[in-house]
């Protein structure tokens, strides 16, 4: 491909189009990229803030603020916002402004097709919290939208069924627009095993997509002939069967998790090393165990379901396959700590971001190894001990890791070095508040309080409370992260192409901020 | 500016994709709306099925004409060319589902639930079966049967000739194929128009199925797991061939207008491949579904 891939920008290219209709019709990566990301952070405040009608609900026993169908409604709209408004949108907006620039592309592969990736969301996002306003309110069974509950809610279920649907293909449209400019439109010399991590990252985690949202599509599409069209998928008198909803859902929901970490660790790949002052240790087989978590994940699905009555073979297999992924994840975890290793550490926002993401990942990832024992889950399964562990994971391994993306490839987007002082502000608040809400809801799940039940027995209060008010100040501290952002965008100091010393790759060879359009012609890798 | 051979063609800000996204957000909407009988749900729906014609037609007809205009270099064909092979894969996956549905029940919930003696006592189980509380199934082919029993339709009649349509249209594109890159424009035109009647021949057996079962059989969607993993995956195999079929027509179009050429001819090739992809899941039905 090495010959031809000079790239021609369009004659009025050079100009950046004015106003709104920039927004709306572009087809610029670092523009769609930037729509990506704000949405993104949109939908993380909205979501947060059904986080925090929960919270508020949960501060002590009783019923104080909702009734118990707004309540589920919350718990399930949170998670849909969260998953498929929050952190897969900034997932690619990260893609979408960082894999050109990494691997020397000029744009995208196919960027028509990535504005329309984007502009599928918002509609999608209208649809999704619109559903909170018909008649009967949101969906109210669970992110999971297990049957029968599912089958037997309102119109706002429906809404939300299509929400999914065009949310599916925006991730889909999406996934294949990174494959392609990964496969097709690397800088001459830019081989496979050169590729940044956060690449090779993402080009699995697209792959991932591309295999599971349509399976997630399938399993909607007969909730809703479920519901109106008669069939009988998930109805046992029909000989069908509701635990089939749960197979094919977690079929998806299973990689659906790998795709909401591995971009992350790719982002940890890039951080680590920079403010240690070396390469990546272990770049070989960080790649082989992203390839072998991405395997594995779709041979695990069953550990969601282990107290749904699976024949005994079926637990340990499932049991046992859960149990290998913590081998890759390991060497993913050894790997980051090896790169620190007598490094010449310094300890910006990013970076901390970094290690506590590491570290608090970690806590996820073991108190998932507990839960993949079997016998073990049958006491967790559906506590709020479960809503500790996957908090831990996404919330500590991938928010914190685009947290710390954000302040890591700010100053080379916007030119200005983000406020420092601030920035680890933000960072202690969080990681503090993080670990004073979720925390306790180890305790809370061990001792057997329920998840999504909007009250509780009395000698939950004091974890609850305790668990609350971190909630609110987490929340509040992302205002933090706004007043940065802005202020970084507005002003600040300027940043030198380079930004970090320690940081190595293409990106930091062009100008800060970088120019609209960028490797016009391809840059030469050695 | 010319896409002359090394360049990337980097179009300029577009329209379309917003606008198609509101389309399918009227779509669905109508839909629900629709669904729920409230009254403005099939305008809301149509409007929204309007704005998506309106699109293919004006985005892909810009496209085609940029293609033409020889705008795309190599490394662009090749771009089209991923996008369009893992675009069929994920199409791949979403039929998975509904296979992974049959496979399910006709493997685990079936047989557990004949298995079961507490609920469903009497219920025997077997293939095809309505569930234990649906219609009797009384063997295929069995026209006209009593309320309360429904049959099912027989591999060996439209099926197969359904099948030997389908296959027969994927040897005729490949000829066409074959032509294109032969310079062949009469041949090429002969058998890709040959190849889309036989798409749309199979449509026709296919809606005549449905009414057939409808009307005759007592074989509904609402069959028990049969009907809906029957009617779900064929239909949405023949809403497929559908899409591949006007696919093919406005390829077939273009060809009449002296496009394509025998080295750049991806529209041909990502209809083509979509056609095999459909042809492909029809033999894994007509297997699955229809002969085990």
């Amino acid at each position: 491909m090495s010959e031809e891939i000079t790239a021609v920008a369009d004659h009025h290219h050079d100009d950046i189009p004015k106003g709104l209709s920039r927004w709306l019709f572009t087809t610029n990566h670092k523009d769609i990229g930037t729509l990506y990301l704000w949405f993104s952070f949109m939908m993380f405040i909205i979501g947060g803030a059904m986080a925090l009608v929960i919270r508020a609900e949960l501060f002590q026993p009783g019923l104080q603020l909702v009734n118990p169908h707004f309540f589920n409604q919350m718990t399930t709209v949170h998670a849909l916002v969260m998953i498929f408004g929050a952190v897969m949108p900034g997932f690619v907006g990260f893609a979408n402004w960082l894999v050109p620039l990494m691997i020397g592309a000029p744009d995208m592969a196919l960027p028509r097709m990535n504005n329309w990736s984007f502009w599928l969301l918002p509609f999608a996002g209208m649809l999704l919290i619109g559903s909170l306003f018909v008649p009967g309110g949101g969906p109210a069974a669970g992110w999971t939208i297990y049957p029968p509950l599912s089958i037997q809610t309102g119109m706002g279920m429906d809404l939300t069924i299509f929400a999914i649907h065009i949310l599916g293909m925006s991730s889909i449209l999406g996934s294949i627009n990174i494959i392609a400019t990964i496969l097709n439109m690397r800088a001459p010399g830019m081989t496979l095993m050169k590729m940044p991590l956060f690449v090779w990252t993402w080009m699995i985690t697209a792959f991932l997509l591309l295999a599971a949202m349509p399976v997630l599509a399938g399993a909607v599409t007969m909730l809703l002939t479920d519901r109106h069209f008669g069939t009988h998928f998930f109805d046992a008198a029909g000989g069908g069967d509701p635990l089939m909803f749960q197979h094919i859902f977690w079929f998806f929901g299973h990689p659906e998790v790998y795709i909401l970490i591995l971009p992350a660790f790719g982002m940890i790949s890039a951080i680590i090393p920079t403010f240690a002052r070396k390469p990546l240790f272990g770049y070989t087989s960080m790649v082989f165990a992203t390839a072998s978590i991405a395997f594995l994940s779709f041979i695990v699905w069953a550990h969601h379901m282990y107290t749904v009555g699976m024949p005994l073979s079926g637990e340990l297999f499932f049991m046992y396959a859960t149990m290998l992924i913590a081998i890759p994840t390991g060497v993913k975890i050894f790997n980051w700590l090896a790169t620190m290793w007598r490094g010449s550490m310094t300890f910006e926002t990013p970076m901390l971001y970094a290690i506590s993401a590491v570290a608090l990942f970690t806590v996820g990832g073991l108190t998932g190894v507990m839960m993949a024992i079997t016998p073990a889950d049958f006491q967790y399964h559906d506590t709020y001990f479960i809503v500790a562990h996957f908090h831990y994971v996404i919330f500590c391994g991938s928010v914190l890791s685009m947290f710390g993306a954000v302040y890591f490839w700010l100053p080379k987007w916007t030119g200005h070095m983000y406020n420092e002082t601030l920035g680890k502000w933000h960072f202690w608040l969080t990681v503090i508040a993080f670990n004073v809400t979720f925390f306790p809801q180890h305790f809370l799940g061990f001792a057997g309080m329920p998840r999504r039940i909007p009250d509780y027995a009395q000698q939950f209060t004091e974890f609850n409370m305790v668990s609350s008010i971190g909630a609110f100040v987490l929340g509040f501290s992302q205002i933090l992260l706004l007043i940065n952002v802005v202020r970084t965008i507005k002003a600040g100091q300027p940043a030198s192409d380079q930004v970090w010393e320690g940081a190595e790759g293409l990106e930091w060879t062009l100008p800060s901020p970088t120019p609209y359009h960028t490797f016009v012609t391809p840059p030469k890798v050695s | 500016m010319s896409g002359d051979h090394g360049t990337y063609y980097l179009p300029d800000p577009t329209k379309w994709p917003v606008i198609t996204s509101m389309g399918l957000f009227l779509l669905a909407l109508g839909f629900t709306l629709n669904i729920h009988s409230v009254a403005p749900g099939p305008w809301v729906m149509l409007v929204g099925a309007l704005v998506i014609v309106v699109m293919m037609f004006s985005w892909f007809g810009q496209v085609a004409g940029e293609s033409e205009a020889g705008r795309y270099g190599h490394q662009v064909d090749t771009s089209f060319r991923m996008g369009m092979g893992w675009f069929i894969f994920s199409e791949v996956m979403f039929f998975a589902a509904f296979f992974g549905a049959l496979f399910y029940a006709r493997i685990f919930s079936v047989p557990w639930l004949a298995g079961d003696e507490v609920l469903w006592p009497g219920y025997e189980g077997g293939w095809p079966t309505a569930g234990p509380t649906g219609a009797n199934y009384i063997g295929p082919d069995a026209h006209e049967p009593a309320a309360g029993q429904f049959s099912s339709i027989g591999a060996l009649g439209v099926p197969l000739l359904n099948t030997v349509l389908l296959l027969a249209s994927s040897v005729t594109v490949t000829i066409a194929h074959w032509a294109l890159k032969a310079q062949q424009r009469g041949r090429l035109a002969f058998w890709l128009l040959v190849s889309v009647v036989l798409g749309f021949a199979f449509l026709y057996f296919q809606v005549g199925e449905y009414m057939e079962a409808y009307q005759h059989l007592g074989l509904t969607l609402g069959s028990g797991v049969y009907g809906a993993t029957f009617f779900m995956l064929t239909g949405f195999h023949g809403f497929h061939v559908t899409v591949g079929a006007i696919t093919l027509t406005v390829i077939l179009v273009r060809c009449l207008r002296g496009h394509f050429s025998p080295d750049n001819h991806f529209g041909f090739e990502g209809a083509a491949w979509y056609w095999h992809f459909v042809d492909t899941v029809w033999v894994g039905l007509f297997i699955f579904v229809y002969i085990l």
